[in-house]
């Protein structure tokens, strides 16, 4: 690791102050900073550590959530408006990393979080998310892990996220402070699809920070839920993962639904085109199918990875069934 | 800028790039916390910070300032062995003892979560109020810890008659 100085700020003004410059970087808990730090796939000369920043879970008269971004996962997951009003967000997190990193992860670092490509955290082999312009190793290499949707010539890497898969279901925001004031931006516009600047994982600008994530009402995400499917029962990145929510009407249809998948994509993926097939549809096993291949109707798998388009409807498919329910 | 480390105040490292784990094993010999994957993979580097379980190889050890470590050697009391430590030795929670000090860090603070109500990715109800201690949720619930000879059973075992009815 190279030599960094480190500073704590104590409010989003000192942090952006802190860490206007281009070499440095905020740190949360550092489960994903301090392991690409090693590997040399990042290198700050300084660190402002945000973990100190104040910020809790509010629940707003409108029935909204707004989560700090240095709150812990662990936190979020056992929050007692999040268990009840949004499961699928409470079980992404329970479904990701080990207890003792959860411990650690910020909700601002664990949606920033890099991609697990292994060709990206190796620095002898060509990745253009590491190097921009070096070549991609991973498009011809083992990519049993790798993306089958919006991926490029440039990169095929996913966004390993659990959490953020959750949140671009729910129609989270994300709200931002940097040098040129305040914005906030729905999660699923923050991540970029690699395109050809794979390099570029966000949309943020330079000293940027997450300060919030807002959670907007949706009284029917009661009935949502997370399923992932791995390659051991726990503690392993997601081959392909769903986050679902499903509100029925009186007579069976589908009034509205939710549906975001993750390990397929450089970002978290909503399923909207699924979605808009599903609305005012007869809820069922058939035009779940039918939604989930229309959304899997544009993958691109790579040699290792040709499971994972049918491993995707087959999920989507279940994973409705079981919130249907009794109803089903 | 000190950090508390069973008991003790100890002087933090002036640079930070000097993880928590090597501030334990290689500055303070305290070698019972383990070193094995270096990246959060393994769990043979848990600690409890106040309390609560992390892994100590990607924490900097400057980020801990003002916080209280505990280690497996501060486990014990007054040559006492913890009563998890002797439910390892009774049930063989351990073959080579590597990842051993981790299992019991982390076992410690993982029974304290589920006495607050902590779900795991294995709750039915995530809305329950007690989180009961099965073997299932116990697996769960210690997945960040491997164990390379494969004692889990002994592990689970162990943690099982230590803290499922409640105990310290
Ligand atoms: C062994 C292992 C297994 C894992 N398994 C999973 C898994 O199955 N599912 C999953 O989802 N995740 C998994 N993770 C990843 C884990 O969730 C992330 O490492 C964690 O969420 C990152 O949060 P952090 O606070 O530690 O971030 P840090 O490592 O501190 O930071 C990550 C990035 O975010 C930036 N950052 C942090 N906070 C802010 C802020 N407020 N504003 C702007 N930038 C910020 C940092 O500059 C850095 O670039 C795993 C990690 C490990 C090590
Ligand atoms: S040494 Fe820390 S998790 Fe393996
Ligand atoms: S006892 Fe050997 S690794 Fe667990």
């Amino acid at each position: 690791m190279i030599p960094f100085t480190y500073t704590r700020a104590h409010d989003a003004a000192e942090a952006i102050r802190l860490g206007a410059d281009a070499a440095t970087k905020y740190l949360g808990g550092g489960t994903n900073l301090v392991d690409l730090m090693r590997e040399g796939a990042e290198r700050p000369g300084a660190l402002v550590d945000v973990t100190g920043l104040p910020g809790a879970i509010e629940e707003s008269q409108d029935g909204s959530l707004r989560i700090g971004a240095a709150v812990r996962n662990t936190a979020v997951a056992e929050h007692r408006a999040v268990r009840a009003r949004y499961p699928m967000l409470a079980r992404a997190i329970l479904a990701g990393a080990s207890a003792q990193i959860r411990n650690m992860a910020t909700v601002g670092g664990n949606i920033l979080q890099r991609t697990r490509c292994a060709y990206f955290y190796d620095g002898t082999v060509r990745c253009n998310k590491r190097t921009p312009g070096a070549g991609c190793d991973a498009i011809d290499g083992f990519n049993r892990m790798h993306a089958i949707l919006g991926a490029s010539a440039y990169c095929v890497a996913t966004h390993p996220s659990d959490m953020c898969v959750a949140l671009a279901a729910l129609d989270a925001l994300v709200e931002l402070e940097g040098p040129g004031g305040r914005r906030t931006i729905p999660l699923t516009d923050l991540h970029r699809l690699p395109g050809d600047r794979p390099d570029l994982d966000t949309v943020l600008g330079p000293g940027e920070l997450i300060t919030a994530v807002v959670l907007p009402p949706l009284p029917w995400a009661q009935r949502s839920t997370y399923r992932k499917v791995r390659d051991r029962a726990s503690y392993a990145f997601a081959l392909v993962s769903v986050a679902a929510a499903l509100d029925l009407a009186e007579d069976g249809t589908v009034r509205d639904v939710r549906l975001a998948l993750g390990g397929v994509a450089h970002k978290p993926w909503r399923a909207e085109r699924a979605e808009q097939m599903l609305r005012g549809r007869p809820a069922g096993t058939e035009s779940f199918r039918a939604a989930a291949d229309a959304e899997l109707a544009g993958a691109a798998p790579l040699r290792d990875n040709a499971f994972k388009p049918e491993l995707a409807r087959r999920l989507i498919t279940a994973v409705l069934g079981e919130l249907m329910g009794d109803a089903a | 800028m000190s950090i508390n480390v069973n008991g003790n105040p100890v002087e933090l490292p002036g640079d930070p790039r000097v993880s928590l784990l090597d501030l334990l094993r290689e500055r303070l010999l305290l070698t019972g916390t383990k070193k094995g994957c270096n990246q959060g993979a393994c769990g043979a580097c848990s600690v409890l910070v106040d309390g609560e379980r992390i892994i100590s190889c990607l924490a900097l050890a400057v980020q801990y300032e003002g916080r209280s470590v505990t280690t497996v050697e501060g486990l014990a009391e007054d040559g006492a062995l913890h009563p998890l430590q002797a439910a390892f030795i009774a049930h063989d929670g351990f073959q080579c003892g590597y990842c051993t000090p981790g299992q019991l860090c982390s076992a410690l603070g993982m029974a304290a979560e589920a006495r607050r109500g902590l779900p795991s990715a294995v709750t039915a109800d995530l809305e329950a109020d007690s989180m009961p201690l099965t073997r299932d949720e116990i697996r769960e619930r210690m997945s960040g810890n491997l164990c390379r000879c494969g004692a889990h059973n002994g592990i689970v075992d162990a943690i099982l008659d230590a803290c499922a009815g409640g105990g310290r």
